[in-house]
């Protein structure tokens, strides 16, 4: 075999070199995958699958799938051995799925006309428009929770203006409702829906809408040929930022829903909490991830059916 | 000429846009026009003269701030785009990029309700015309800009619109693909027998494919007529300059006859030079002559002589730029023959005759 050439060597040291920095340079990215995303997901899955501990915690290396037992099934109290559905935790889901579900359905409805309205402003004026839609961020949830709260309440700015203009006589109750959580959920995440649909829109030729005009399609046509299609990355993005956090949400639902309307988010941080049952906190949060991401894979390959070429 | 007989008749049709504060835009002021059935017209000037907006109010984009629109004797003015028989054929093309090019075609005809079935004789009749049977499936972003062009006139055709608007269709083509698209819409336009409305600013592309052309400039109309009398017999500056080489010179009116008047030249000769319509001019005028109408003569026997400052072979012909003895630039055009070098060389003075009715009068 021939000694290597000169050029080989030197296409060989560089070679060598850039493994090296290739691994240097994916670092920050190893980081995120396997420190911050699935490291957490495996120590969750350890603590799901252990003993709980007396006083919280869990009984280390000690394994039992009684947490994941109580995320579906409850035991009788005076009898171990008569098992029943988990009533109250299958409500919560109901709940949790059904409030989130209505509010992104909401932020839909409400977001994408007004992503509409802010897509076609002249350029100059949109950015404002944009800047006002994110103003409502920049204060902490809880406090913009509160200000809801402020006024839903019996006694609240709304209650009282419409008593003042006799148009109740009687406050109509609305906290501790689930409207009032859809409510809440709604006005905290609707910019995550306005955002990525004005995105979308603002990406999208008008002149596509006018061809829609000038080819018989009427207004209603035009939007729902035209514009939806065409924004439907969009709409798909801002709903899966909107049902997320909905379905996971804990400080809307623990002010105006009360004790009396839980979420999981609540139902999770009860266990972590005063229920002292870390092994069941942990199999509902993972149960929650795998409802989420189920709710996922069904929305969007749906949505990626039902879009594109309509009426062959 | 009676207005039912036109395929669109725009009647003193004025667009005023606001801008920001208090700044009007006037696109288009007091214009006229009448435009025959099944007529390649074409709406030709720079951009910024109007054209496109009065493509715009035919189509029903925007609505005229005054005057009517009336096709075939109907006033459209005010209709929405989708209750006028008239479609558009993009700049861009304007494909819907989430539909194939047969539901693109097809799609005029679907909004309008027609059945199923004659949808799709009608798409694949369309496909046949523009010659794209085999990529009827594809996306859109998926074919070549020449085949989107084709697929944006199937796709306006398809209707069978009474009149069909081209908004500078051409312009995103190359050169020779252009060339092609040009004879390809003449063809369609023949085969189709519908009314064309071609918006372009490019002149050599007016002459070559209208039946009549209106030039625009400032949101007027200047001038109508076939591209043989927009070029041969322009009325004012604006047509003669914006349309060709011209050649512009000074001179004094003589006698004035039927359609024609004698003018004695600044630099020298007496000619004959055409009129425009009810136009009787009188004192000092301006003269365009064609650089091809001009030819180069033996400077002892010519009426009047220029200098050669520049030479230059285009192939089929030869461009001299001259300047005459009152300053004027000049140019002639004379074509090669083979195996023949000119004999005149930069520096040189030579004669110059211009060609006998091929003088024109402006009026301004």
């Amino acid at each position: 075999m021939a000694e290597m050439t000169r050029a080989e060597q030197v296409s060989e040291s560089f070679r060598k070199a850039d493994i090296v920095t290739r691994w240097w340079l994916s670092a920050p990215a190893m980081f995120t995958i396997f420190i911050a995303a699935i490291g957490p997901l495996f120590v969750m899955l350890m603590y799901s699958l252990m003993v709980k501990g007396d006083y919280g915690d869990v009984k280390y290396w000690q394994f039992s799938g009684e947490g994941w037992f109580n995320v579906f099934f409850q035991r009788d109290i005076f009898d171990e051995t008569v098992v029943t559905w988990a009533d109250a935790h299958t409500q919560i889901f109901a709940r949790s799925i059904g409030l989130a579900a209505i509010t992104t359905l909401a932020a839909l409805i409400l977001g994408f006309p007004t992503a509409y309205f802010i897509a076609t402003r002249d350029e100059g004026k949109r950015e404002i428009w944009l800047f006002l839609i994110t103003i409502p961020f920049w204060t902490n949830i809880l406090i913009r929770t509160f200000a809801i709260q402020e006024t839903i309440r019996n006694e609240g700015v709304l209650n009282t203006f419409l008593m003042k203009l006799g148009i109740i006589d009687t406050p109509i109750q609305i906290m501790f409702t689930n409207t009032a959580i859809v409510l809440g959920m709604v006005y905290v995440y609707l910019p995550l829906m306005v955002l990525p649909v004005y995105a979308a829109m603002e990406k999208m030729d008008f002149r596509l809408v006018e061809a829609g005009y000038d080819l018989y399609a009427t207004r209603l046509k035009v939007l729902w040929r035209i514009i939806l299609p065409l924004t439907k990355p969009g709409l798909i993005a801002g709903s899966i930022l909107v049902f997320i956090p909905a379905i996971g949400a804990y400080v809307t639902p623990r002010v105006l829903g009360g004790g009396k309307k839980m979420m999981l988010g609540n139902l999770i941080e009860l266990q972590f909490g005063q229920g002292r049952d870390w092994p069941l906190g942990a199999a509902l949060s993972l149960t929650l991830m795998v409802i989420v991401t189920l709710a996922l894979l069904v929305y969007v390959r749906n949505a990626a059916k039902g879009g594109g070429g309509h009426g062959h | 000429m009676s207005s039912t007989a036109s395929a669109i008749d725009a009647r003193n049709v004025s667009k005023v846009f606001r801008g920001a504060g208090q700044d009007e835009v006037r696109a288009l002021d007091n214009v006229s026009v009448a435009i025959r059935e099944n007529e390649f017209f074409t709406l030709l000037g720079p951009s910024g003269c109007g054209k496109t907006t009065l493509l715009r109010l035919i189509a029903g984009f925007d609505f005229p701030t005054e005057g009517e629109i009336l096709l075939h004797g109907e006033d459209i003015a005010l209709l929405p785009p989708y209750k006028r028989p008239v479609n558009t054929v993009f700049q861009n093309y304007a494909l819907f990029p989430h539909m194939t090019v047969a539901q693109n075609i097809g799609f005029g005809l679907e909004m309008l309700g027609r059945p199923k079935a004659e949808i799709a004789a009608r798409v694949s009749e369309m496909l046949q015309l523009v010659r794209m049977e085999e990529l009827k499936d594809r996306r859109t972003s998926q074919i070549s800009g020449g085949q989107q062009q084709r697929v944006a006139l199937a796709r306006a055709l398809a209707p069978r619109p009474k009149v069909l608007l081209l908004d500078e269709p051409l312009s995103a083509l190359d050169y020779k693909l252009r060339k092609d698209m040009q004879i390809e819409l003449k063809r369609l336009q023949h085969e189709t027998g519908i009314t064309f409305i071609f918006v372009t600013h490019d002149q050599e592309e007016a002459l070559t494919m209208s039946d009549r052309i209106a030039v625009m400039s400032k949101g007027k109309i200047r001038q109508i007529g076939s591209p043989r009398d927009i070029y041969e017999r322009p009325t004012e500056r604006f047509v003669a300059n914006f349309i060709g080489e011209t050649n512009m010179l000074k001179g004094v009116v003589g006698k004035v006859g039927k359609g024609f008047a004698e003018v004695k030249l600044a630099v020298g000769p007496k000619i004959m030079a055409s009129l425009p319509d009810d136009f009787t001019p009188a004192g000092e005028v301006t003269v365009v002559v064609r650089p091809e109408h001009v030819s180069i003569a033996d400077a002892k026997k010519a009426a009047f002589k220029g200098t050669l400052e520049n030479i230059v072979f285009f192939g089929t012909d030869t461009h001299y730029h001259l300047r005459l003895a009152d300053g004027t630039a000049m140019m002639v055009r004379l074509q090669n023959e083979a195996g023949v070098s000119p004999p005149y060389a930069v520096g040189g003075v030579v004669g110059l005759t211009i060609a006998e009715n091929s003088a024109r009068v402006l009026k301004d």
